[in-house]
């Protein structure tokens, strides 16, 4: 661990970084500028999460990454064994045991508590990003509140597919003031995010943005009176531990059309099947 | 008196700047008045001042000097001083015109034409176009015809139209421009019959008629408007 | 009568050496349609401008129903500018959003203002494309697909589906060719007598300036040299400018 600063980052960028935390959670949803600092992975691989779990770990702090809901992806593995040697912190796999978890496209299936703190990694922050190009027109209308374009965008998903197609970064109100993209995690875990006690915090390396929702904070999906947002699922069980109320991965098992459906996340998978085993 | 119409002083002067500012006289000092169920002739030689007479009264032209008194809501009001919008506001109202040639608007019927100045008087769409097409009908204008635009019709229809829209909405004053001039016979007695009622009504008529037997029919008075000879 | 909707005193603004607005005064009252005419460069977009709050004038004041316009927060102006005022460009796609279906383009404005109900919206979008002569079944279609015409009649059913009080207009029918721009003078003619719109439209078409409105502004190096009902100022022209206007035109 010689020759690096604790967690990797100096500590001016940390409280730098921490600032912006801090004015982040001021304001929920509303998009922090930091000074993203040159990390050892490229932009995509989780800068932004990495630089925001960098600036809150301390060394008591047992931190758990996953990538789509798995805790044993590359990327997953890469950036726990990197906090491991620049910070040496304890890791694990266990959502109930880390107090910091870092992710990338999911949000764990057991309920997060108040001790614990979820770092969302965020390619593109600004949800009204493709439907206006101008980014000073993007963030007047944040000022304004001025987000009537974002409902044109459902209104063409409804009018297009004859309901809401948009399945993944699905654009919420944050505490009934800022609209926000809750990164590219499914629909599915958008109800997740409403009033959940554990602080939700947002990083955006390439894209230079921070931002939060504060614990019980009010998330809301944008939707239509007549077409209310539903979270959508595959319509199965999972293959290894039975769940129908979990977000399923589809897993191709042959070259001729075989596939099963599992649970996405794999330590609450892995839970369920411990529990069965017990209970037989 | 109680007159409808009255002008005092009304002068008007032309000045052309494209003509090298060539300042034409036309009407000078005329003192006009007309009472509520009289129909007074414009008469003159021609380019008298006739026409521009009539287009100051409607305020079509600016009066250069003078008051154009009409009674308007009861009360005498200076038209020739009147802003814009009460302008409107008389000709919606008060003062009816019936040029010499129809102002066709692209792609609008023939009877709602007609029904217009009722309905910008808030008369509901029905009661509006029934009034139009008793009106196109008294001046035998083949039913047919009410719901096309005039653009292609023939002049004498066209002027038909014109004058059913001048009767439609029971003008207090009505300016009437050669109202019979390009119509036959009938259609010349269906005017008169017209003009008419409006003065039974109490309505006060000005006109310009070139027909002196029409003239004579409904002119209660003549005013002759004289040339000013001192032109420029 | 009632009280103006929209009052400009004494504007100016200067581009470098040229004056742009020259001591401008304007008033227009609720249901009234004024039109500023006048030959390019003469000030009567930058008037448009000043007054719908896109642009600051050096000096004046601009107030809507005893509100400030030029004093007015971003959030105020943009407020209007969803509700009761309407801005119709002379080229559809500045007004429009091109990528966007002709139903959402519609929509738009109705959902800036807090309608949440799909099926309503629909409804709107289809009232409104059969009051601008645009097939309802063509409402799912982006506007990239339809005629210049069509797109400006869809320009207007997006600014009017919130009835606003007030509509500015530059020049709605420049862009289109003549057969076309006389459908659409005719349909902007019956829409604001309907809907009772105060319209203020720019334009150096006398004869659209004829059959629209009711008052007339003669604009010349950005100072107003007559002004008045449009049929007295078009027929009896007093300010020599105004008269080589009209005799510039074929019969208006």
């Amino acid at each position: 661990m010689s020759g690096y600063n604790f967690a990797y980052l100096d500590e001016s960028t940390k409280r730098m970084i921490r600032r912006a935390i801090l004015k982040a959670v001021a304001i929920p949803g509303h998009q922090v500028p930091f000074g993203s600092r040159e990390m050892p992975l490229p932009y995509g691989w989780g800068t932004g999460g990495i630089q925001v779990t960098a600036a809150i770990l301390g060394p008591a702090d047992v931190l758990k990454v996953i990538d789509q809901g798995s805790d044993d992806t590359t990327n997953a593995v890469s950036i726990r064994a990197f906090f491991r040697r620049t910070a040496g912190i304890a890791t694990t796999e266990s959502t109930a045991e880390a107090s910091i978890i870092q992710t990338r496209h999911r949000i764990p299936e057991r309920a997060l508590r108040e001790d614990q703190i979820l770092v969302y990694q965020v390619p593109i922050p600004e949800p009204l990003g493709r439907l206006e190009p101008r980014i000073a027109e993007t963030r007047r209308m944040h000022a304004m509140a001025d987000y009537g374009l974002m409902h044109v965008k459902l209104y063409e998903d409804i009018a297009r597919h004859g309901h809401i197609a948009t399945s993944y970064s699905y654009p919420v109100m944050v505490n009934g003031r800022y609209l926000m993209s809750p990164s590219p995690i499914p629909a599915f875990d958008n109800p997740k995010m409403d009033r959940m006690p554990a602080l939700q915090l947002f990083g955006a390396g390439r894209e230079k943005r921070i931002y939060a929702v504060p614990p019980y904070t009010s998330v809301k999906s944008l939707d239509f009176d007549d077409h209310p947002f539903r979270p959508i699922r595959a319509p199965h069980a999972c293959e290894l531990c039975g769940s129908r109320d979990t977000y399923l991965d589809e897993v191709l098992t042959d070259d001729v059309g075989g596939r099963i459906f599992v649970c996405s996340d794999t330590d609450f998978c892995a839970e369920r099947q411990a529990m069965k085993e017990a209970a037989e | 008196m109680n007159h409808s119409l009255v002008t005092e002083g009304l002068s008007k002067v032309f000045r052309l700047f494209l003509q090298g500012d060539v300042r034409i006289p036309v009407l000078d000092n005329v003192d006009f008045s007309v009472a509520p169920g009289e129909c007074v002739a414009l008469t003159g030689p021609s380019g008298a001042g006739k026409s521009t007479l009539m287009r100051c009264l409607y305020g079509n032209y600016g009066a250069g000097a003078g008051r154009i008194l009409i009674r308007h809501r009861g009360a005498m009001v200076d038209l020739a001083a009147a802003d814009p919008r009460l302008v409107r506001e008389i000709r919606q109202e008060t003062l009816g015109y019936v040029s010499q040639f129809l102002r066709v608007i692209p792609r609008i019927g023939a009877r709602d034409i007609v029904a217009e100045p009722l309905r910008a008087r808030g008369v509901p769409a029905e009661a509006a176009q029934a009034r139009a097409s008793e009106l196109l009908t008294r001046l035998n204008l083949p039913a047919r015809l009410h719901n096309l635009p005039p653009a292609t019709f023939s002049g004498g229809e066209q002027q038909r139209i014109n004058l059913a829209r001048g009767f439609a909405a029971d003008y207090p004053v009505l300016l009437l421009d050669e109202p019979t001039a390009s119509l036959d016979p009938v259609n010349r007695q269906v005017v008169v019959a017209l003009m008419a009622e409006a003065k039974a009504r109490g309505a006060a008529l000005i006109g310009i008629f070139h027909d002196t037997e029409i003239r004579d029919q409904v002119a209660d008075r003549l005013f002759e408007v004289l040339p000013i000879q001192d032109a420029a | 009568m009632n009280a103006p909707l929209l009052t400009a005193r004494d504007l100016t603004l200067r581009f470098g050496r040229i004056a742009a607005l020259d001591g401008v005064d304007l008033e227009i009252h609720p249901g009234e349609v004024v039109a500023i005419v006048g030959e390019s460069g003469s000030g009567k977009t930058t008037l448009l401008r000043v007054l719908s709050g896109l642009m600051r004038p050096d000096g004046g004041e601009v107030s809507y129903l005893g509100q400030d316009v030029l004093g007015m927060s971003e959030a105020a102006r943009r407020r209007l500018m969803r509700t009761e005022w309407g801005f119709v460009h002379q080229n559809p796609r500045d007004g429009l959003r091109m990528a966007v279906s002709a139903g959402g383009n519609i929509g738009e404005r109705l959902m800036a203002t807090g309608a949440r109900h799909y099926g309503n919206i629909r409804e709107q979008a289809s009232h409104w494309l059969t009051r601008v002569e645009i097939d309802p079944a063509r409402m799912d279609e982006v506007p990239a697909k339809f005629s210049g015409g069509m797109q400006q009649r869809l320009q207007i059913a997006r600014t009017l589906v919130t009835l606003p009080k007030l509509v500015f207009m530059d020049e709605p029918t420049g862009g289109l060719d003549v057969s076309v721009q006389a459908r659409l003078l005719d349909l902007i003619r019956a829409l604001v007598a309907d809907l009772g719109l105060a319209v203020l439209i720019v334009t150096h078409d006398i004869a659209a300036a004829r059959l629209l409105a009711h008052r007339m502004l003669v604009m010349r190096h950005g100072v107003v040299v007559e002004s008045g009902l449009t049929d007295r100022v078009l027929d009896d022209p007093q300010h020599p400018y105004t008269q080589l206007l009209v005799s510039s035109v074929l019969a208006a």
